[in-house]
Parts: structure tokens; C-alpha cells; sequence
């Protein structure tokens, strides 16, 4: 085959051009090399490329997560969730975060038909609803989105309706950049876990 | 049963849903059996504080969130020291917020330790210690317990809860 008949050198030239061209199909999607990969796979024949998918995909998560952690969106909770995943909860991490996600939308949709209306005056009402977003987000690591949920009970306690009107919605932004960077954590953990089981199937033949 | 013997049961408090979680997960990682109810009256109603103040269920600690609404981590820590059957129970209170008179109203009126929210495992580990100091009496209670003629009410609220 391919493999056999062929020895090592050729491969070692073809390799960084092949990184070349990912690298440039990576400015679009990060993810279309994978696409082109699979089904190259399913035929038998790169083991190696399968490697450097891997390679790949460790990377980007890599890369977001440094991203993330830089730029102060997340801090070490996040880290501390990542810590408790075990065998007996092998998706704890996910599972929060959607839990979070689910909580999140309510309370910010609360949050907003509370500022919303014409006649509103219970800010105490509105410190429960921003008390439960802030220590939610803290619990997992949303670092960023708790300073903001701090700007916005500072005015909430001046009674500033145009001030907590402002701090909701970059508060809005921040939970939907969040949620858009998470769901990409995600994406590129499933597709090694996908991967990782096709480099097994291949290996089973 | 034996299992159930040998692991601390602890019951948590806290109406936010992730830190339930959160907590729990803390609790159980440290080998802790752990409940977890979403306010203070549900933590009175499963002591069994209502039910003329007999003890239910066996709890070797109780850990609250202090902002709640309704009955506040510190409303609930006082009705536990004030009752004749569970004030032994050690309480520890959780906060978001960091503010020392907070913090001193809840170690004068009882509370064994105070923890800064996010909790992390190092805060759980420093339970064990509250729990030790009382393992003593439990097992007195315990013993005490089992010659009682009828201990299968007890058993029977323990299958509800127990995680083996």
C-alpha cells in the first residue's frame, strides 16, 4: 500500500506544506481541515494525519483557553471545575456550564422586563435577581461578567436606573461572548473526542 | 449499610442551583454524603425540626449560603443553635460577599467557619476537623440508637438518601 511501498523521506517533505495550506484554511475555519481529513481516514490512509489533526485541535483548545484566561473572561474557578470532572461525573464541566447557561438567560431576561418597565421602582427585587447572576457567575469563573454584575449593583444601590440600564447591557454582550467561546471549548473537545474515535476504529482493523 | 456507617453526612443549603451543584460535588469528592435542599426552611423540614423537634435523620454538619431569601444562612444558623436536639450540629456559612461584620455576627452566633464563595476543596478540607470532634458523641448516639426496638424508621430515611 501507500504506506509500505513508500519510505519515510517523501512524507517528511510533504509535511510542512500540508501545515502550510491548514494553517491558511484555519484564517477561515478553524475546523474545514477536519472535514477534508475524515473522509481521507475512512479510506486508511493517514495514521499520521490523524495525529496532526489531534495536534491541531489540542492547539485551538489551547489557544482559547489562554485567550480566555488573558483577557480576564475566565479565571481559576474555571480551572477549579475542570479539577472536580472525575469518572464518577465525566461531564461535570459541561453540565454546569449549561446549567449556567440556562440560569443565566432567565435572570438576564428578568433583569431586563424588570428595567424595562415604565413604572419600576424595586430595586430590592432586582438585587435578588443580579445577586444570583453575580454568584452563579463567579462559581464558574466568569470573571469579566462578575465585574460587570459589581458596576451594575453599584448603581442598582444609587438607585441609577439609567446606570443599571447601561451596565445590563454590557452585561447582555458579555454573557453572549461568553456563551459564543464556550461553545466553541466545546466544539473542538468533541471533535477530538470524535477523532480520537476514528484513530480507534482505524486501529482496530 | 455499613457504607452509610462509615461516611459524614452533610446537608448543604443554597437557592442558587449551580452552587448546589457546586457544593455538592465538593462534598462528595471529600467522600461525604451529601443533600443538598434550596432554603433554610427545607433544611428545618429535613432535620425534622418541625416534627416536635425530634431528630429525622443522622446530620454531622450543615453548610448554608447566607444570602437567601425568605430565611437568610444566618436565620437558619440561629434556629439551630437554639433547639434542643440540633445545636450540636456544627454550621458553617458560605458568602459571596466579603464583609467582616457579616462575618463576625455569624462566627459570634455560632457558626464554625465562614467561607468565601467561590468554595474550593482546600475550604471543604477544613471540615473534617468540626466533624471529628463530634464523631465521639455520634457514636454514643448511634449505639444508643441501635437499641432502640425500632430502627427501621431511620434505615428508611437513609435508603432515600444514601449514594453508594
Amino acid at each position: 500500500s501507500h504506506l509500505t511501498k513508500k519510505n519515510p523521506k517523501p512524507l517528511k517533505r510533504v509535511k510542512p506544506t500540508n501545515k502550510k495550506r491548514l494553517r491558511e484554511r484555519e484564517k477561515t475555519n478553524p475546523f474545514s481541515f477536519l472535514g477534508q481529513l475524515i473522509p481521507l481516514a475512512k479510506t486508511g490512509l493517514p495514521l499520521w494525519m490523524l495525529g496532526l489533526a489531534a495536534d491541531r485541535l489540542r492547539a485551538d483548545m489551547n489557544r482559547l483557553l489562554s485567550f480566555l484566561f488573558h483577557q480576564g473572561i475566565l479565571d481559576e474557578q474555571f480551572l477549579q471545575l475542570q479539577q472536580l470532572q472525575d469518572e464518577t461525573s465525566p461531564n461535570f464541566v459541561s453540565e454546569v456550564v449549561n446549567i449556567y447557561f440556562h440560569e443565566s438567560e432567565k435572570l438576564l431576561r428578568n433583569l431586563r422586563s424588570l428595567l424595562m418597565d415604565r413604572e419600576f421602582s424595586d430595586y430590592n427585587k432586582m438585587g435578588i435577581h443580579l445577586n444570583q447572576f453575580m454568584g452563579s457567575s463567579s462559581s464558574i469563573g466568569a470573571k469579566r461578567i462578575r465585574n460587570v454584575c459589581l458596576a451594575f449593583r453599584a448603581a442598582s444601590d444609587q438607585n441609577n436606573r439609567a446606570g443599571c440600564l447601561s451596565a445590563l447591557e454590557v452585561l447582555e454582550h458579555e454573557y453572549c461572548f461568553l456563551k459564543n467561546k464556550l461553545h466553541e471549548l466545546f466544539q473542538v473537545l468533541f471533535s477530538l473526542i470524535f477523532l480520537l474515535l476514528h484513530f480507534i476504529s482505524y486501529v482496530k482493523i | 449499610m455499613a457504607a452509610s456507617e462509615t461516611k459524614f453526612h452533610v446537608l448543604a443549603v443554597d437557592d442558587t442551583l449551580i452552587d448546589r451543584k457546586l457544593i455538592e460535588k465538593l462534598l462528595k469528592t471529600s467522600s461525604y454524603q451529601v443533600t443538598a435542599v434550596d432554603s433554610g426552611t427545607k433544611a428545618l423540614e429535613f432535620l425534622g425540626l418541625n416534627n416536635n423537634d425530634h431528630q429525622d435523620v443522622e446530620v454531622n454538619l450543615i453548610i448554608t449560603d447566607y444570602c437567601m431569601p425568605g430565611m437568610t444562612g444566618y436565620d437558619l444558623l440561629r434556629k439551630i443553635k437554639e433547639s434542643s436536639s440540633f445545636k450540636d450540629i456544627p454550621v458553617v456559612i458560605m458568602s459571596s460577599d466579603n464583609i467582616p461584620s457579616r462575618i463576625n455576627r455569624c462566627l459570634e452566633g455560632g457558626a464554625e467557619e465562614f467561607f468565601l464563595k467561590p468554595v474550593q476543596l482546600s475550604d471543604v478540607n477544613k471540615l473534617r476537623p468540626h466533624l471529628m470532634k463530634r464523631t465521639q458523641t455520634s457514636v454514643n448516639k448511634r449505639k444508643a440508637m441501635d437499641e432502640i426496638v425500632s430502627p427501621d424508621r431511620t434505615r428508611a430515611r437513609y435508603n432515600e438518601l444514601e449514594v453508594n
